[in-house]
């Protein structure tokens, strides 16, 4: 019975990830007054590139054709563990270090893909990755054990489940540890400030850069896996940092959950829509940052 | 079968070592060079199988093994007494265990060293540091101990510049040799003070009658203990012998020496903060964890600006022991504190790292001499695309560069994750001193794991991937077979190590409480399903894990399968903006990590200098060459060891004044001194 929970998790993220890419999108083509892309437009471009024809670089390896599968495939493992609508099953990805550290597992294998192609951008892309994810980590995993030290568990269901009940005083950390968690997943999933989503302007893309080469069904693989890892993210972080509406039937707990997420990608949106890009040697700041306010919530949290 | 190996193991294991030795020299000396080489490694493979078992055995039985050759021998005195209880059974193994591997290496690069250099002394010196790593961690008594390390010490020094045509082989092996004594030096010292206080030299009796010295002197023997043993562990600053010995060895040398031989001076450390001194003061587990926090950051952060493949991974030596102090600290902390149930949990995590690091040390080591064997260049920026020549090579380098990062699902992983718990038990328990250092630990460690991934990105990415960016790929070829055994011997235990983590977890926390003698009320590491659990806080399934990235992979087919299968595949150039790609456009070991050196440049302290030259020195409008040199200044020689050797030669220079030559003078000397001893004496 668990592991159906936790397929049909999988599922419902896999399947709804591109949708989430969808909404951003037209939220801010409406904040630039466009009428923009149907929000469906994320799925008709999959399964566009399933169907299109391949074209590999001669200098690659293995490397570069197994790496979509291998970082597909731990968006999916990790695609269990989020807590969307039972809070009870054990998940093995769904310990926050676990979850950290199959998130860079994922980077590793796009970075080695990125040098594999042997030109100027994967490698420089590659670079760029791994200098964010090393950075990044810090926030990305003091701010999820922070929120472990509250609820008493480092399993992300076992908090989705516990928090609520904490009463107002005990949550007051959280608030500082969502922003550090909100920087990550900015950094993480190559949104503004830290990459443009949008680019394929050499001086300022990272993740773009790195999946340069991809063609085909690789790259419908690789497009897929990264909006899995968003809506993932965007699903932790409503579900951990605003643990409410977690009581309740399946069907409210879901609705309400649905309204959450989709708040969330406006925001991603809004923020998206009024920020500038940072400087890349800016960017260490703000990851640091991020990391100093997950310390400073668990001092408060343990003292 | 097991008590005979009880029984016999241990003399069978030294024995073999011993036979390989003396037959590499004599065989060495009737000119079959080739045959004492063959002859020392497969003794030391046979020794190495034989002292594993040993090991297991030990371990198996669940009872300390006490031998007493002097006893047998009758000269009454309890000098050659070994005593091999839990922890030493586990150092026995996994340092039998790896050089297995490291041996079959060894016998299978006879033709590199063939000819070249005289491989009799080698074969000798080779089975010697290993039989004389055995010795340290079975020794029951500090004369024996010391003995051992000496042996091991020496040993190794003449390892490191086998190769000696090479003159920085030599330079490294004399500052090696000469950390290495003043390391024992102090050691010495700590063994001293504890004979004047106790009256022996017996490990038993020290146990038994700790509290004969008084607490400051305590301070004192602990304080000259751990610096004798982190300079040979290379905690930093103690650790720049560390990266020009371990590479100028060769290969599986090495190995033994990054992935093993560092770790005796754990070994000890453990013996000496947590078995001789049950009770030390809390500080001692702060300033470890400390020291920890320090040595691994700093360490991957110097790794990161290497392109030596070598010294890359003895940078990583220093990073990992700084992991494993965080471990140990941690344990030290919570037994001071009185809280012995994570006290084994850390001390059970710092175990793993100790035999993980073992394992993927090793093999990564392993596989780089491959590399180093097929280019004859050790710099990163010469390879390239070797994954095409060399599969088998870069497959195995990276089962190795995923476990060092701590990426799950392999055993790397599974050793962070317990100390992380550990840490995060100190920071929720503890009282807010060192909660705030259990905090700096842990913070160390999360930015640790990201930078060691970047580091092992640019290693393997730069080595194994993309285009060749030199000749060096010309002459390539995948390594014999007993090689790639070796190789895959490591990786497979890599994998192991991880997969079985909650059959492991629990043994080794029986080691770690028979080291507090807590038998009795066993640490339950391992909750039902394959996982290990902590006590509700968090549980660790690697089972679970690998099944979830398993599945998910195989999803990923399922679906591509599904809905892509007459697409066509073309291979084609890589797209360059329209001009054609040289190899030059690649990214480089350097430039990959210049900008993570750069965000750390306050402590890094890169240089930069840039040389022009134009073609006209009056207009310099046009320029004909110009070079970049980027390096990092070697700080710890700058203000730490410059000044220290400047101070000793002032010192030096000072007393040559009482050199006179004239006979007479000395004369006065020797019998000034006489009196002032009778003096002394007489007092």
């Amino acid at each position: 019975m668990e592991w159906l929970y936790l397929l049909l998790n999988t599922g419902l993220i896999a399947a709804l990830s591109p949708l989430s890419l969808g909404i951003i999108r037209k939220a801010k083509a409406r904040m630039q007054n466009r009428v923009g892309a149907s929000t469906l437009q994320p799925y008709r471009d999959l399964v566009k590139l399933f169907r299109k024809d391949e074209v590999i670089s001669e200098d690659t390896s293995w490397i570069f054709r197994a790496a979509p599968y291998l970082i597909f495939g731990s968006t999916l493992a990790l695609a269990a563990a989020v807590p969307l609508v039972n809070f009870t099953a054990f998940s093995p990805t769904g310990d926050v270090l676990v979850f950290a550290y199959t998130l860079a597992a994922g980077a590793f294998f796009l970075a080695l893909a990125g040098m594999d192609t042997g030109g100027a951008f994967g490698g420089f892309g590659a670079s760029r990755e791994m200098m964010m994810v090393a950075l990044a980590e810090g926030g990305l995993v003091l701010s999820l054990v922070g929120a472990s030290f509250i609820a008493g568990t480092t399993n992300l269901a076992g908090m989705a489940l516990m928090l609520p009940a904490l009463s107002g005083g005990a949550l007051v950390p959280l608030i500082l540890l969502a922003v550090s968690f909100a920087i990550a997943l900015l950094a993480e999933n190559a949104r503004y400030p830290v990459d443009n989503p949008a680019t394929h302007l050499e001086l300022t893309m990272v993740h773009e850069a790195m999946i340069l080469e991809y063609s085909g069904k690789r790259l419908a693989l690789v497009e897929w896996a990264a909006s899995n890892k968003l809506l993932i993210f965007t699903a932790v972080f409503v579900n951990i940092f605003f643990p409410w509406g977690i009581a309740g039937s399946a069907l409210t707990v879901l609705a309400i959950f649905f309204a959450k997420i989709a708040l969330a990608l406006i925001s991603i949106a809004l923020l998206e829509s009024v920020m500038a890009k940072l400087r890349i040697f800016r960017v260490p700041d703000l990851l640091l940052s991020s990391f100093v306010l997950s310390l400073i919530a668990i001092l408060i949290i343990v003292v | 079968m097991i008590e005979m190996l009880v029984t016999y193991g241990f003399f069978a294991t030294l024995g073999c070592f011993i036979a390989g030795a003396l037959l590499s020299i004599i065989l060495s000396g009737r000119g079959a060079e080739k045959d004492s080489w063959l002859f020392a490694h497969a003794l030391a493979v046979f020794g190495g199988l034989l002292g594993l078992a040993y090991g297991t055995a030990v371990l198996i039985s669940g009872e300390a093994v006490t031998i007493q050759i002097g006893g047998a021998l009758g000269f009454g005195s309890n000098i050659l007494d070994f005593r091999i209880d839990g922890l030493a059974a586990f150092f026995f193994a996994f340092i039998s265990g790896a050089s297995v591997a490291a041996s079959l290496f060894g016998a299978g690069s006879l033709k590199h060293f063939l000819g070249a250099y005289r491989l009799g002394a080698f074969g000798f010196f080779y089975n010697v540091f290993i039989g004389g790593m055995l010795v340290v961690v079975s020794a029951d008594n500090a004369l024996l101990f010391l003995f051992g390390w000496e042996i091991m010490a020496i040993a190794s020094y003449f390892l490191v510049i086998f190769e000696r045509k090479r003159e920085e082989n030599v330079r490294a092996g004399v500052l090696y040799i000469l950390i290495s004594q003043l390391g024992a030096t102090f050691l010495l010292a700590a063994f001293l003070l504890l004979y004047r206080f106790i009256g022996s030299w017996d490990f038993d009796t020290i146990r038994a009658s700790i509290d004969l010295v008084p607490p400051l002197w305590q301070n004192t023997i602990l304080a000259l203990a751990l610096v004798g043993l982190a300079s040979k562990a290379g905690v930093i600053p103690l650790h720049i012998w560390l990266p020009e010995a371990h590479p100028a060895a060769p290969s599986h040398v090495s190995a033994l020496m990054s992935g093993v031989m560092v770790k005796t001076a754990i070994f000890m450390i453990i013996r000496f903060f947590i078995e001789f001194f049950p009770t030390p003061h809390m500080h001692w587990g702060l300033l470890l964890i400390a020291l920890g926090a320090v040595s691994s950051l700093l360490g991957v952060l110097y790794a990161l600006s290497e392109h030596d493949i070598k010294r890359l991974l003895a940078f990583h030596s220093v990073e990992n022991i700084g992991i494993i102090l965080l471990g140990i600290g941690a344990a030290v902390t919570f037994f001071s504190l009185g809280i012995p149930v994570a006290g084994v949990v850390a001390l059970a995590a710092a175990l793993y790292h100790t035999v993980n690091h073992a394992l993927f040390k090793g093999l990564l080591f392993l596989s780089a001499g491959s590399v180093v064997h097929a280019t004859h260049t050790r710099n990163m920026e010469e390879y390239g695309g070797l994954i095409k020549v060399m599969p088998w090579t870069a497959a195995f380098f990276l089962i190795g560069a995923f476990a060092i990062s701590g990426l799950p699902p392999l055993n790397g992983f599974v050793s962070e994750w317990l100390t992380f718990q550990s840490l995060f038990a100190g920071i929720a328990l503890l009282p807010l001193l060192p909660k705030i250092v259990f905090l700096a630990g842990a913070s160390s460690l999360v930015f640790t794991g990201g930078l060691a991934a970047a580091c092992f990105v640019k290693a393997f990415g730069t080595t194994f991937l993309a285009r060749p960016r030199s000749s060096a790929r010309e002459h390539a070829h995948e390594s014999s077979l007993i090689i790639l055994v070796s190789m895959g011997i490591l990786a497979a235990f890599v994998v192991i190590f991880g997969l079985a983590a909650s059959s492991i977890t629990p043994v080794l926390a029986h080691i770690a409480e028979g080291v507090r003698g807590l038998a009795e009320n066993p640490v339950p590491l391992v909750s039902p399903a394959q996982t290990i659990g902590l006590g509700g806080f968090s549980a660790l399934s690697m089972l679970g894990v690998a099944a979830a990235l398993g599945l998910g992979i195989l999803l990923a087919y399922i679906i591509t399968s599904l809905t892509s299968g007459r697409q066509k595949v073309t291979v084609s150039r890589t797209w360059n903006c329209g001009t054609p790609l040289t190899s030059r456009m690649e990214i480089t070991a350097t430039s990959f990590s210049r900008s993570l050196i750069t965000i750390f440049r306050r402590v890094l302290r890169p240089t930069m200098q840039s040389e022009v030259e134009y073609h006209d020195a009056v207009s310099r409008y046009f320029t004909k060459s110009k070079a970049v040199h980027l390096s990092l200044p070697d700080l710890y020689r700058m203000y730490l060891y410059g000044p220290a050797t400047a101070l000793i030669e002032r010192g030096a220079n000072k007393a040559k004044r009482i050199q006179t030559g004239n006979l007479n003078t000395y004369l006065l000397y020797m019998f000034l001194t006489l009196m002032l001893l009778l003096l002394w004496a007489l007092k």
